[in-house]
């Protein structure tokens, strides 16, 4: 039950991912996007990271493309007038893909470790809540300290650069 | 049972389309959501790794605080990226990239 | 006052003076000459004094270098009975020359430079008579050879004046370069930095790795006379002395007649002991001072330049004292003919500087003539030296040269002949000379008009034709020569004496013959001895062609093989690399993603494949 789930949602995520790439309209790129962060979420469950799929979906699909769509909406984009291709660059990001795709899977199916089946989880069972929480704070306090630092940063750069005359 | 494979080709293919929507568009704001793409493939090979290399029979839970503080700092990201282009749209009036040629040799 | 503050004191105060002059004096006349001629009369006192006390023994100043027994230089002054008759000779004539000066530089400019540089000279003439080691003597070798060059140069805004000066040091340089390498390799045989010494007493006995090679020796002692052949103008050194005639003529009197070039023998006499253990270097110095002695001869036939004559003949007496020395006989030999022609060549240019005064400053003599009635006291002491020079019997000349002559027939038969005819060469250039200069009818205005010369020249001339006359007489033998080494007249057939008289009045009676009817004009023109043998010719083309083709192909690497291809190459090609690099800056944005896309994927690919 769980492969069929994996490929469901992976199914899915990735279709979502291509219509991002495809689809012309930025507001309907930005709710593909959305529907595959929703699908990213629901496989993060099948490997057992409840809390973390909890996470994505609060802030991922529901912060960050919120504020995408409300950039998309502020600057008023509308569909992307179609412009005459440049060659060169169309098909050199095509061979990149293309390499990076065949490194990637070579690399994955080559190693023999990658082909095992998912292991049985041994012991009672842990809330994972409780145990990030635990790993969290006894393990990475000073990081976690720092990204507070860091979302202090980085909302007085948006409230600095937001501003409509450089003074 | 998925394997491990199955989950990091999953990772893969999703990065790539990423890599595809930063290199092919031409629109600001999708090449921003590509970005955002290949953060979230990196971050479900990392669960995978989690799930599939366990410690002492849970979950290595590491990967997973990992996991949390890229989600955080994506955020940030995000948020200045947008306050970036909405200044850059103020200046220029366009979001089309091949307009922003200004720094040239 | 003890005898080994005298020698330091005669040996540093005309450094002294020196100082004084360049520091305090530089314009009052007076006092410059006065301070000269003060510490030039300190020297002579000092030195009679040393020489009547015999002092004797090694008066210990310094250590200059000092590394303990492995190398160690010290400054010494060695009195010896060899060294106090040098001292003699310098100190006597020193103050003569000096007197003399203040009336032959009265109108020039640079008078008080002038005595400076005399006196500097003075103190370096000094340190190589007193010195007690090679490096000290070479030391001091070198200073002279400085002095020599400023006093050359004193009118350096002439340019013949001014290469004259650098011919001089830079030909001396090339002699030096062979003294050096003969002190090295006397101080490697004596032992090195094991014992090794630089001290005339040390080396004057042979080492035993000499003993054993006696090419060796042979080698050492020639690389040492090599300072010699540039010192004291011997063949094919010999060029720089007739161009050192530039500078004024005290200069020529001092330096390079009596005291400078007699250095070179000086030298000679001091390690004489390890040439004469050398057979085969022996015969060396004495084929080159026998060579240098008939050719100076012969050039100074055609020379028309009344200082030109007398330069030669310097250059060809200087081959008897060489010849002389390399006769392996003794110290003595060429050390009294040292002592005699130092006093009669000093006198013959200081007599041909009154000439040249009187004629304003006029040098050639087919423009003199008939100067016998109006510079009579000039023209006696002239006789005094040419007859000194000649060997005429009774004056100092005769018998230094006819002695070393006699030897040369008892030890080495060919250069016996070479020297005879070189004897009778110096009456005939000499009466030659006379005849031109003094006697017949004026041949230009200047020689109309001339005049004596004033009292402070005229009797250094005098006091000096004393000696001229009398130096070679026994007594004197006796006193200055005696402890130095062997004087004996060798055994030679009753008729050499007279070959040697005939020889002499061969070349006076040829001389009056063509030139007795006081030409207008030289009659005898041989351009190749008026050429000087081509040498000097030669060695202008040598430093113009090959020194100056390997100067082209230095600048030529330097200019455009390092600068050009090295270091402006390099930075080319850097430059022209950024140029290229340049055009990656699109501007695009997706570019530079395009660009860093494929920089990742060829790094994965580098990592997984590449072992």
């Amino acid at each position: 039950m769980l492969l069929a789930a994996f490929w469901f949602f992976a199914t899915l995520m990735l279709l979502f991912g291509v219509s991002v790439v495809v689809l012309r309209n930025p507001v309907s790129c930005a709710m593909s996007l959305v529907m595959s962060f929703i699908c990213l979420a629901a496989l993060f469950v099948t490997l057992d990271a409840t809390f973390i799929g909890v996470i994505q979906v609060l802030v991922y699909a529901g912060a960050i493309m919120v504020l995408f769509l409300f950039i998309i909406m502020l600057l008023d984009l509308r569909e992307e007038k179609s412009r005459r291709l440049n060659f060169g660059a169309t098909v050199g990001g095509a061979l990149v893909l293309a390499a990076f795709l065949s490194i990637m899977t070579q690399v994955i199916l080559s190693n023999p470790a990658f082909a095992n089946q998912t292991p049985k989880l041994a012991g009672p069972k842990v809330s994972d809540v409780k145990m990030i929480g635990m790993t969290l704070f006894h393990s990475f306090g000073l990081p976690f300290e720092v990204v507070g630092v860091l979302l202090l940063s980085a909302t007085v750069g948006v409230v600095v650069l937001s501003r409509r005359t450089l003074r | 049972m998925p394997t491990l494979a199955n989950y990091l080709i999953a990772s893969g293919l999703f990065f790539a389309l990423g890599l595809g929507a930063v290199m092919l568009r031409r629109s600001i704001i999708v090449i921003f959501m590509g970005l955002e793409m290949m953060l979230n493939a990196a971050n479900l090979s990392l669960v995978a790794f989690s799930r599939y290399g366990l410690v002492s029979g849970h979950q290595n839970f590491d990967a997973q605080v990992l996991v949390f503080f890229i989600i955080s700092v994506a955020a940030a990201e995000v948020a200045v990226g947008l306050a970036i282009i909405v200044s850059l749209y103020r200046a220029r009036q366009t979001t089309h990239v091949e307009d922003l040629d200004t720094l040239k040799f | 006052m003890n005898l080994p503050s005298i020698a330091w004191i005669i040996l540093f105060a005309p450094l002294v003076a020196a100082g004084l002059i360049l520091m305090v004096t530089r314009t009052n006349k007076p006092f410059a000459a006065g301070l000269a001629i003060l510490s030039a009369l300190i020297t002579t006192v000092g030195g009679y004094t040393l020489f009547a006390k015999s002092a004797e023994g090694v008066y210990h100043g310094f250590n200059w270098v000092d590394f303990g027994q492995a190398f160690s230089i010290p400054f010494d002054l060695a009195l010896d009975p060899l060294s106090r008759t040098m001292l003699v000779i310098v100190t006597t004539i020193s103050p003569l020359v000096f007197i003399y000066s203040i009336g032959y530089m009265k109108e020039e400019v640079g008078f008080a430079r002038f005595f400076a540089g005399l006196a500097l000279f003075l103190f370096s003439m000094l340190g190589i008579v007193l010195a007690n080691n090679l490096v000290m003597m070479f030391i001091f070798w070198e200073l002279v050879g400085v002095s020599s060059y400023i006093l050359i140069g004193h009118y350096y805004h002439k340019d013949s004046a001014a290469d004259a000066a650098k011919q001089a040091f830079l030909v001396n340089r090339i002699g030096d370069f062979g003294f050096m390498l003969g002190i090295l390799l006397f101080w490697i045989a004596t032992g090195g930095p094991s014992g090794g010494t630089f001290s005339f007493v040390g080396i004057n006995h042979p080492a035993p790795i000499f003993v054993q090679n006696p090419a060796l020796l042979a080698v050492a002692v020639v690389l040492i006379f090599c300072g010699t052949v540039g010192k004291s103008a011997q063949f094919p050194l010999h060029v720089w002395l007739p161009n050192s005639m530039e500078g004024p003529t005290p200069v020529s009197s001092l330096l390079h007649a009596a005291t400078m070039v007699a250095a070179g023998v000086y030298l000679l006499a001091r390690i004489f002991p390890i040439l004469a253990s050398s057979p085969e270097a022996s015969e060396v110095v004495a084929w080159i001072g026998a060579i240098t002695a008939l050719g100076a001869g012969i050039l100074a036939i055609q020379q028309d330049d009344i200082k030109g004559i007398l330069a030669y003949s310097t250059i060809s007496q200087l081959g008897y004292m060489v010849t002389g020395a390399g006769l392996a006989v003794s110290a003595a030999l060429p050390m009294f003919h040292l002592f005699t022609h130092a006093f009669f060549k000093c006198l013959l240019f200081l007599t041909a500087g009154s000439v040249i005064l009187g004629m304003h400053h006029e040098q050639n003599i087919w423009k003199m003539g008939g100067l016998l009635k109006k510079m009579p006291v000039t023209f006696i002491t002239y006789c005094c030296g040419m007859l000194a020079l000649s060997g005429c019997p009774f004056f100092s000349g005769h018998y230094s040269k006819d002695l070393i002559m006699a030897c040369s027939w008892e030890h080495h038969r060919d250069i016996f002949w070479v020297v005879v005819i070189a004897a009778g060469l110096t009456p005939f250039y000499m009466m030659r000379q006379a005849l031109v200069v003094f006697f017949g009818k004026a041949r230009s205005e200047h020689s109309e008009h001339a005049h004596e010369s004033p009292l402070v020249m005229t009797i250094p001339l005098i006091l000096l034709a004393i000696p001229a006359v009398i130096a070679g007489y026994p007594f004197f033998e006796h006193t200055f020569f005696h402890e130095i080494g062997s004087l004996a007249e060798p055994e030679v057939p009753a008729y050499v004496p007279q070959v040697f008289l005939g020889v002499f009045l061969a070349g006076l009676g040829l001389a009056i013959a063509i030139y007795g009817r006081a030409p207008e004009k030289d009659p005898i023109r041989i351009p190749f001895l008026r050429r000087l043998f081509y040498i000097d010719d030669f060695y202008f083309w040598i430093v113009r062609v090959i020194q100056g083709g390997f100067a082209k192909i230095c600048s030529f690497i330097d200019r455009w093989l390092i600068d050009g291809i090295l270091v402006r190459g390099s930075a080319t090609v850097v430059w022209t690399l950024g140029f290229a690099l340049r055009f990656l800056q699109v501007g695009n944005i997706q570019a530079y993603a395009l660009f860093f896309g494929v920089g990742v994927v060829g790094l994965i690919y580098l990592l997984l494949h590449v072992r």
